[in-house]
């Protein structure tokens, strides 16, 4: 960090809301599962009421003195009243016990499910603090904030805090992005829409259930200016970036096509073929069943990003690999790995394949489907080598047993524990 | 051995399994709705409503009570990770 960033002043957001934050240049990989081109910021803000000084967030523990002097330039720790912190992470949370050190009157609002964090974080359990849900309100005198709940956006704890009488929201993480620049503000900053849309395809997609509950709660505010808590702050159309993660988040499918039609796909690779003769045989066996969409995928002939696009907004995912040296092969865990991205829990799935002697690669699958909390009614289907034609029809009655499944018609009502599979 | 019949609403299936069996043995291998992320008491994934026969579930160790506690859970809740089926129960996923 050069001289000059650290000791840069706040920056006026508002009359009553100062920018105290960090600027963070030479930051590469974020979280680990982020690159960061241009680096990040933290933005932590200072809120003046008639009655008081609210700050919001902090900053990575790495770059709190840029935190505190830009604090002293605005306000005297003995001002602050309040403390929100909005988010946990500790990108955010590096300089509170420092802040609560030096501010110990101040009291500090979190979620409720971040009482469950905050303990196991700050490995200090005697911080006190002040539980908040939505509509619960702190008053600075002529200033008010109001708690908005929006867990999962990107961790449990997470929520926005809204400064009613200046339509400003503080919204955390969503909204956000990692982009560095001095300027801060989204009408003079440089063209950071690539920032933005990644970050939010990495850190906000396997959410879009709670990003939708959250734009409940966030839409009908009156909303001046959005102060994320990473890279520029939207002060010139705000309701541009409120709309973007609204289409973002709403599932396309079904508005291109009819809302109650299911869709199953079925991927596999194959090297002689005996997989891909399963993959067929289960289609044909599902497509007796009827009532919904089926494709069929030869993992070598795509890549993973369309597929995952495709699996996003699937109901039923059947993955076929052959068992190569006790394994199954790369590109399947490829893509299964890349199912972190989005959200799978609860989708039906099967695994599926054929081997020469042990078999290993159809259980290691299924074992990753239930890990990922999918759901795979039946023990998953091996054949050893060419399948026959009496296998092919197992194949066959497989798919009509995961087809019935899906279309919420379980073969088999009543079983018994020692029908099911061992593993 | 006893034998006891688990139903899981959710999906219709109800299977009979030796009284003492974990539902989590059970509850995966007929795609029940419920599902797992720990495995062991801590994360409260596997939320789990009991619709009947609470009294033949065994009783819930301090730690699940501990974990049902921190999720608010209602009287009616258990955690599948944990949960032995001792006789008939109808259960489905809380969450
Ligand atoms: C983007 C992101 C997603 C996370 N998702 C989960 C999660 O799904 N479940 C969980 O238990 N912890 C999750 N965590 C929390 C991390 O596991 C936790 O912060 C951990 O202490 C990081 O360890 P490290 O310092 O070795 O990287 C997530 C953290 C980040 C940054
Ligand atoms: S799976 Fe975590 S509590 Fe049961
Ligand atoms: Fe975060
Ligand atoms: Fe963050």
């Amino acid at each position: 960090m050069s001289g000059h960033e650290a000791t840069a002043g706040p920056m006026a957001v508002t009359d009553r809301v100062h920018w105290i934050g960090a600027l963070d240049p030479k930051m590469r990989t974020f979280d680990v599962i982020l690159k960061t081109p241009n680096g990040t910021t933290y933005n932590a803000y200072l809120v003046r009421g008639s009655d008081g000084v609210a700050v919001i967030d902090t900053v990575k523990a790495e770059t709190a003195d840029q935190f505190f002097a830009r604090l002293e330039a605005v306000a005297d720790y003995a001002e602050i009243k309040v403390i929100v912190l909005n988010h946990l992470e500790p990108d955010h949370s590096g300089a509170l016990p420092e802040l609560m050190r030096r501010a110990p009157q101040a009291t500090l609002y979190i979620s409720d499910a971040a009482q469950l964090m905050l303990k196991a974080l700050l490995n200090n359990s005697d911080i006190a603090y002040t539980p908040v849900t939505t509509n619960d309100r702190v008053s600075l005198g002529d200033r008010t904030l109001r708690f908005l709940n929006t867990p999962y956006l990107h961790w449990p704890d997470t929520q926005c805090t809204y400064l009613e009488e200046e339509g400003v929201l503080f919204s955390g993480d969503v909204f956000g992005c990692h982009y560095c620049d001095e300027q801060l503000f989204n009408d003079s900053v440089g063209d950071f829409r690539f920032s933005f849309e990644y970050y939010y395809s990495h850190i906000m997609r396997p959410f879009k259930q709670y990003v939708l509950g959250a734009l409940e709660l966030i839409e009908p505010l009156q909303i001046n200016l959005i102060a994320p808590t990473h890279g520029p702050i939207l002060r010139d159309h705000p309701r541009h970036y409120i709309e973007r993660y609204r289409e973002l988040s709403t599932p396309h499918l079904h508005l291109e096509i009819d809302r109650d039609v299911k869709t199953m796909i079925i991927f596999y690779i194959s090297s002689y073929g005996n997989t891909m003769h399963m993959a067929e045989a289960i289609r044909d066996g599902a497509a007796e069943v009827g009532g919904f969409r089926i494709s069929l995928y030869d993992l070598e002939g795509g890549e993973v990003e369309p597929f995952v696009d495709l699996v996003e907004e699937a109901d039923a995912i059947l993955v076929g690999s052959p068992t190569i040296n006790g394994d199954a092969v790369k590109p399947v865990w490829d893509l299964l790995s890349s199912f972190a991205q989005i959200n799978v829990k609860g989708k039906v799935a099967g695994a599926f394949g054929s081997y020469g002697w042990s078999g290993e690669a159809v259980r290691m699958v299924e074992d990753r489907l239930r890990g990922l909390k999918m759901r795979v009614p039946a023990g998953g289907l091996r054949i050893k080598l060419i399948p026959s034609a009496d296998e092919l029809e197992n194949c066959r009655d497989y798919g009509r047993d995961i087809g019935s499944f899906l279309m919420g018609r379980p073969r088999a009502r009543e079983i018994d524990m020692s029908q099911l599979s061992a593993n | 051995m006893a034998k006891a019949i688990l139903t899981f609403a959710d999906i219709g299936v109800s299977v009979t399994v030796p009284a003492g069996t974990r539902i989590i043995e059970v509850s995966e291998k007929v795609g029940a709705g419920i599902v797992y992320g720990c495995r062991e008491s801590d994360c409260g994934t596997c939320l789990t409503e009991v619709i009947s026969g609470m009294e033949n579930l065994s009783e819930p160790s301090p730690i699940e009570r501990a974990t049902l506690a921190e999720h608010k859970a209602g009287a009616n809740m258990r955690l599948a990770c944990q949960t032995l089926v001792l006789g008939d129960a109808t259960i489905k996923p809380a969450i």
